[in-house]
């Protein structure tokens, strides 16, 4: 409860998705937009899910702990399919403005494509996402306070902070795998994608025991980073030829742009 | 007790000033487009275009090359100048809420009131105070509805120095007496001890040099900065003495407004708008934030038919196929002038009236001020900047003076009313578990 924990805590959730962005995004308006666009997208998704959920609480039972902490889990399994929903929607929103430019412009080349389309809108909406999770948990950490004064678990900043971090690398790598999916019309890999959502999701419910919420997750992170990597292009001898600096692409990229 | 009158004058017909330049670009002069010369276009769709190898005369380049390129650069373009919007008004929300987070000066509620907003209200009864937020809002209306005509009227029997003198007296106000009270709360704030004779030296020097940079000629990214720091300036006393209800329902009526008094044939600010135009005249630089170079009132160097052309193309910077031809007409101007300004007419930017940047960040600093929650305020400094980037798509297709506060407006109340009351005990329940979506 301290300053120190906040900005460690800051950093820990929002380090990665920030360097993301200032590296790959900032400089290209375009790409800033989408991204915006995408947060967007995913608060309408919340709104909407919310607003389901604000009804069903209020013609529920408010005393009994059991029927609210039900419907807590109703709201959070709605909300997730609906981000999913949004992200589809958002998808096909994209292809119709691409393929509207696309058909005028006499060039072949458009000037996004729609692969780094989904990487943004996955940003934008891990961003937003993320940025709801965690930023009045940090916005309490700055003030006076014991942690688990009433015999919660004490990590409750840190594991918030480390559990937000997965979310938004998530949510980037489940838009490249979902738009990918989509143009390929693999309608499995879709159904994964939302499947290892809710999975996700469903398994924050042992929290506080963490072991059982953050193991799982980041193992999930592990292998959808992999399946994005695969489906962006990549592959062992990219990746080989990338960490030895032997890939002529990648260095010539660094001196033009793409 | 109520502030003294002339204050409440200068800010109040500032915002009714700035928010009548609400429209973001007047309509481009089509004729004079067609008179200039072609080579710098052929230039500059050589660069941007891969397909084609050699200038050319330009007829035969545009008849190769129809809406198709010219549509990707409306694009690129397009979202350069959404960006170059984006970064002014994220710089102002954030200078607002960082304040009202910090200094609870401008958070406080005191019975002072501006005298716009005579009826007080009563936090016991909830018809009563909603009947006295609408009257509230109808005197505030009234008084910058007639604030607007007079400028207008003002300005078509030509009192430029009356206009100017009165421009004058409110951002003396605003950068004199509003930045040293600002400045004292917070030093309040962080108890911090301050001499006088250092303040006013602080004080003096932060006012004059924001009054040569607005008025007359500066760095354009001083000038910007100076324009985003009154901006921040007035919205927080907007939030600090506007009433509750009185400031939501008066930001709704300000966004129908704007949209009547911009769109309508007689609305008076397409009435300015449109007298500007015909006078090939800049609208008063303290008014309106531009992204790019405006100090061509002051320009005594350039040949008058140059100056006066020059002036009309800044005017109509728009952001399509205008945007591409205007580049030329800035560069080709440029040529002929120093090459220190030749840079800074490459590109004629994209321009916003400062109304829409106080009301913007009334609207995310009221909401930061309300309760702690953050989320809230995210949402609508989201939602915000989305109605500001499909104000300006429709700028793009309608090519003419559009308001920019209906939408956001728009998107941010209703983003703050649904976050507030439907969000926000969705995302402290699922905090209160740890659950995450």
């Amino acid at each position: 409860m301290t300053v120190a924990v906040f900005f460690g805590c800051t950093f820990i959730a929002f380090g990665p998705a920030v360097a993301l962005f200032v590296f790959t995004i900032a400089r290209d308006p375009l790409r800033v937009i989408f991204l915006i666009a995408g947060a967007f997208f995913w608060l309408v998704s919340l709104l909407l899910s919310s607003l389901v959920w604000f009804i069903t609480v209020q013609i529920s039972n408010k005393n009994s702990a059991t029927q609210q902490t039900g419907l807590l889990i109703f709201g959070v399994v709605l909300s997730v399919l609906l981000q999913e929903t949004f992200r589809y929607g958002y998808y096909r929103l994209l292809k119709k403005a691409n393929e509207g430019l696309l058909a005028l412009s006499q060039e072949d080349t458009m000037p996004i494509s729609i692969r780094q389309l989904a990487y943004v809108s996955g940003l934008g909406f891990g961003f937003m996402s993320g940025a709801f999770s965690v930023v009045n948990i940090l916005s309490d950490s700055l003030g006076p306070g014991t942690v688990g004064i009433h015999g919660d678990s004490q990590h409750y900043f840190i594991s918030s902070a480390f559990m937000t971090l997965a979310i938004i690398l998530l949510h980037m790598f489940w838009g490249v795998v979902f738009f990918e999916s989509c143009e390929r019309q693999r309608w499995w890999a879709l159904g994964a994608v939302v499947l290892s959502h809710l999975v996700v999701s469903c398994v924050t419910f042992v929290n506080p025991h963490y072991q059982g919420s953050l193991i799982p997750t980041y193992i999930i992170l592990s292998v959808m980073a992999a399946w994005a990597y695969l489906c962006a292009g990549g592959s062992l001898r990219n990746l080989k030829l990338c960490l030895t600096c032997k890939d002529k692409d990648f260095l010539l990229a660094n001196h033009r742009p793409r | 007790m109520n502030t003294s009158d002339s204050e409440e004058d200068s800010y109040n017909e500032r915002s009714a000033l700035v928010q009548c330049e609400s429209p973001t670009i007047p309509s481009y002069n089509q004729d004079h487009d067609m008179s200039l010369p072609q080579e710098t276009d052929s230039k500059q769709r050589r660069s941007v275009s891969s397909g084609l190898d050699e200038p050319g005369p330009v007829e035969q380049e545009r008849a190769a090359t129809p809406e198709g390129e010219e549509e990707e650069l409306t694009l690129k373009y397009g979202a350069k100048h959404v960006i170059m919007l984006f970064i002014p008004v994220t710089l102002c929300m954030v200078v607002v809420v960082a304040t009202i987070k910090s200094v609870s000066f401008y958070s406080e509620k005191t019975s002072q009131r501006l005298i716009y907003t005579p009826f007080e209200e009563d936090p016991n009864s909830v018809g009563q105070r909603l009947l006295n937020s609408f009257l509230n809002t109808i005197v505030m209306i009234s008084v910058i509805v007639f604030m607007t005509i007079i400028l207008v009227v003002l300005y078509k029997y030509r009192c430029y120095k009356f206009i100017h003198g009165w421009l004058i007296l409110s951002s003396l106000m605003l950068l004199f007496w509003f930045s040293f009270m600002y400045l004292g709360e917070v030093f309040k704030t962080y108890n911090v001890a301050m001499d006088y004779p250092t303040l006013a030296m602080i004080i003096w020097n932060f006012g004059v040099v924001g009054m040569i940079c607005i008025h007359w000629k500066g760095p354009l990214q001083l000038q910007q900065a100076y324009l985003i720091i009154i901006s921040a300036l007035m919205a927080l006393i907007f939030i600090k003495y506007l009433p509750e209800w009185s400031a939501w329902v008066i930001l709704g009526a300000i966004s129908i407004y704007d949209l009547i008094a911009v769109l309508s044939p007689k609305g008076p600010l397409r009435m300015l708008v449109e007298t500007a135009q015909e006078r090939n005249e800049p609208i008063f630089p303290a008014l309106i934030y531009s992204s790019a170079m405006v100090w061509m009132v002051g320009m005594a160097d350039s040949s008058n038919p140059n100056s006066a052309d020059q002036r009309q193309r800044n005017e109509g910077g728009a952001l399509a196929q205008e945007g591409v031809e205007s580049e030329d007409d800035a560069a080709l101007g440029g040529r002929r002038r120093f090459s220190a300004e030749e840079d800074l007419e490459e590109d004629r930017g994209v321009k916003l009236g400062l109304g829409d940047f106080i009301f913007y960040s009334v609207l995310v600093g009221k909401a930061a001020a309300n309760g702690g929650d953050w989320n809230t305020t995210l949402a609508c400094f989201v939602a915000i900047l989305i109605g500001l980037c499909l104000t300006l798509l429709l700028l793009a297709i309608f090519k003419k003076a559009l308001p920019a506060l209906p939408i956001s407006i728009t998107f941010g109340l209703v983003f703050y009313f649904s976050t507030d009351n439907l969000v926000r005990p969705f995302m402290d329940s699922l905090a209160a578990h740890q659950y995450y979506i």
